[in-house]
């Protein structure tokens, strides 16, 4: 599935469509009732290009269902249920049949092949077992790829880390953030990763950058794979990367891609960066059309170095919820925090400013200072407002004004950081 | 021998001077000598007072950046031309000023001059050599 012809795959691809429509519109009450106010009809999906017909899914859509609204199945057909953490508001819920475990054990096999999996392995699962995705996912995988997974579930460092030496697990799968920091507990305990027997690591779950990347590798001696996945469309493993550890891979038989344009909904072409809308072909327990992730990524069609051929997805920049359309850029304030890390290390307090005084966007970038970037001489400070904006404008491609404020003076929420302050009028 | 001036990082808005003086004084810290230097939005509050440890401290607990670098503190006589004749000698051999500030010294006949430039070793050594009246911490404090 994984090399097959890229032609070949599409077919497959529209076959599975259409009958995932079919289930949608005759299971489902809201598709059902979303085709019949647009008189779409479900032989109307001929195409793959027909899928543009069909009308998104939100999240919103999504919380309103809650619990079982989207269910397409009765329920002696349920084999297991998870949830979204509902930290945004309502949780999501997906249900799963027992085909559609075996989708996500086989997607999620697939990518623990993409990280040299072999059976006498060892996965050392880290992610949280619960409601969460994360840890049954992986261990529905493990279990398909015929791997002995040993069921860490989150916490515990300390545990961990004797399990790591003693049980030489091969594979380390937990949130990126936490695999540093196991990384770091390594040392601080004395050892290094001549003491561990992993060879790779599938990190996700949540947005890192090549710098962390670069840091875990060296800190856990391995090769660090990105992983993808949402709870509204099955969890983990819908991408994962090959060793090339370029993009994604995504699992194009079960999942079909398309990136839209977050203002326009707009399909966008091949290589261009927008929001991620995934819809699922073959679940059938909740089958979902057209989600949009509110994920910004591009794809990438083509054979990958590893083999395969399915599209990859290039690493998350950012979520379409943050995102800004500055002089009609695209702009993430996790692109302007990589800018100004580039400049200090010690990651300063910023806020961004954005107001239209004439007819242009103006960005300003209030920077708290820091004894780092600090300097008694004017010049100094000068250079380094300028140093700053460079930077910045290099991620992001548009000119910046960068203001030095003193610390603590940028207003905080509830302790968390306000990023982001629009004053442009539309009236 | 080392002089070390106080800079603090203060944002152009009302008070903020104040502000860092008053947490200053509060401690019963002397200010020698004071200088800002300001720019469009914010200004530089350098000073060279009588405990630095305690005026970073001071500073730093309330919120403060502030940075401690190594000043000339020189005495020159309180007559016209008095500043010209150290510049000369500094200038002789390609020594850059950074910034320069200078106060009338009441308790005697001289002016005192705080100037930071870029080589501070060279143009220490050069100003030992041409005799000229450095000043250290405990003249500092009799000023």
């Amino acid at each position: 599935m994984e090399c097959m012809d890229p032609e070949e795959r599409k077919e497959l691809q529209l076959e599975r469509l259409k009958k995932v429509v079919k289930l949608a519109y005759d299971k489902v009450p809201f598709y059902h009732k979303k085709f019949d106010e647009i008189g779409l009809k479900v032989e109307d999906i001929q195409s793959l290009e027909d899928i543009q017909k069909i009308p998104f899914t939100t999240k919103d859509d999504l919380r309103a269902a809650y619990p079982f609204e989207m269910v397409a199945v009765p329920p002696e057909e349920i084999e297991e249920i998870h949830a979204s953490s509902g930290t945004t508001g309502t949780a999501t819920v997906t249900c799963y049949t027992k085909e559609d475990i075996d989708i996500w054990a086989e997607i999620s096999a697939r990518a623990i092949g993409m990280a040299e999996g072999e059976k006498r392995d060892k996965i050392q699962n880290c992610y949280g077992y619960g409601l969460f995705t994360g840890g049954f996912g992986i261990d529905h995988g493990a279990r398909k790829f015929g791997a002995a997974v040993i069921p860490m579930s989150s916490g515990n460092t300390k545990r961990q880390l004797e399990i790591m030496r003693d049980f030489k697990p091969a594979i380390l799968t937990c949130t990126p953030s936490y695999a540093m920091y196991l990384g770091e507990a390594l040392e601080e305990e004395g050892y290094g990763p001549e003491d561990i027997h992993l060879k790779t690591g599938i990190f996700g779950a949540e947005m890192w950058t090549e710098e962390m990347r670069k840091r875990i590798e060296e800190k856990l001696g391995i090769k660090a794979l990105n992983i993808y996945g949402l709870t509204e469309i099955i969890g983990p493993g819908v991408s994962n990367e090959c060793l090339e550890r370029n993009g994604m891979h995504i699992q194009e038989d079960h999942f079909y891609p398309e990136i839209i344009d977050p203002n326009t909904l707009e399909v966008l072409e091949d290589g261009k960066r927008g929001e991620l809308v995934l819809t699922c072909l073959t679940k059938t327990g909740m089958p979902i059309l057209r989600f949009r992730t509110r994920d910004v990524t591009s794809l990438v069609h083509g054979k990958c170095e590893c083999g395969r051929t399915t599209v990859r997805m290039t690493r998350i920049t950012g979520r379409t919820d943050d995102m800004m359309k500055i002089r009609g850029v695209m702009v993430f304030p996790s692109q302007i925090e990589r800018g100004l890390l580039k400049v200090s290390k010690a990651s300063p307090n910023y806020q961004i400013h954005v107001t239209r005084p004439d007819t242009l966007d103006e960005l300003e970038i209030k920077v708290e200072i820091t004894p780092e970037i600090f300097s008694d001489e004017m010049k100094a400070l000068d250079q380094m407002k300028y140093k700053i904006a460079k930077s910045i404008s290099k991620e992001i491609g548009l000119r910046v004004d960068v203001t030095l404020v003193e610390p603590g003076s940028l207003p905080r929420s509830e302790g968390k950081a306000v990023r982001v302050i629009d004053e442009r009028n539309f009236k | 021998m080392v002089v070390k001036q106080i800079s603090v990082f203060v944002e152009n808005s009302e008070g903020k001077v104040k502000k860092a003086i008053n947490e200053i004084s509060k401690e019963g810290i002397n200010i020698r000598a004071l200088s800002i230097a300001d720019g469009t939005e914010f200004g530089i509050l350098r000073l060279i007072v009588t405990d630095n440890e305690k005026t970073k401290k001071t500073l730093q607990n309330e919120g403060f950046i502030v940075k401690e670098s190594e000043v000339i503190v020189i005495g020159i006589p309180d007559e016209p031309n008095g500043l010209n004749s150290l510049l000369e000698i500094l200038e002789g051999e390609n020594i850059n000023l950074e910034y320069v500030y200078a106060f009338a010294n009441n308790k005697t006949d001289e002016a005192v001059v705080v100037i930071k430039v870029e080589n501070y070793e060279k143009a220490k050594k050069l100003l030992e050599s041409n005799n000229a009246n450095l000043f250290d911490e405990k003249d500092i404090a009799n000023l």
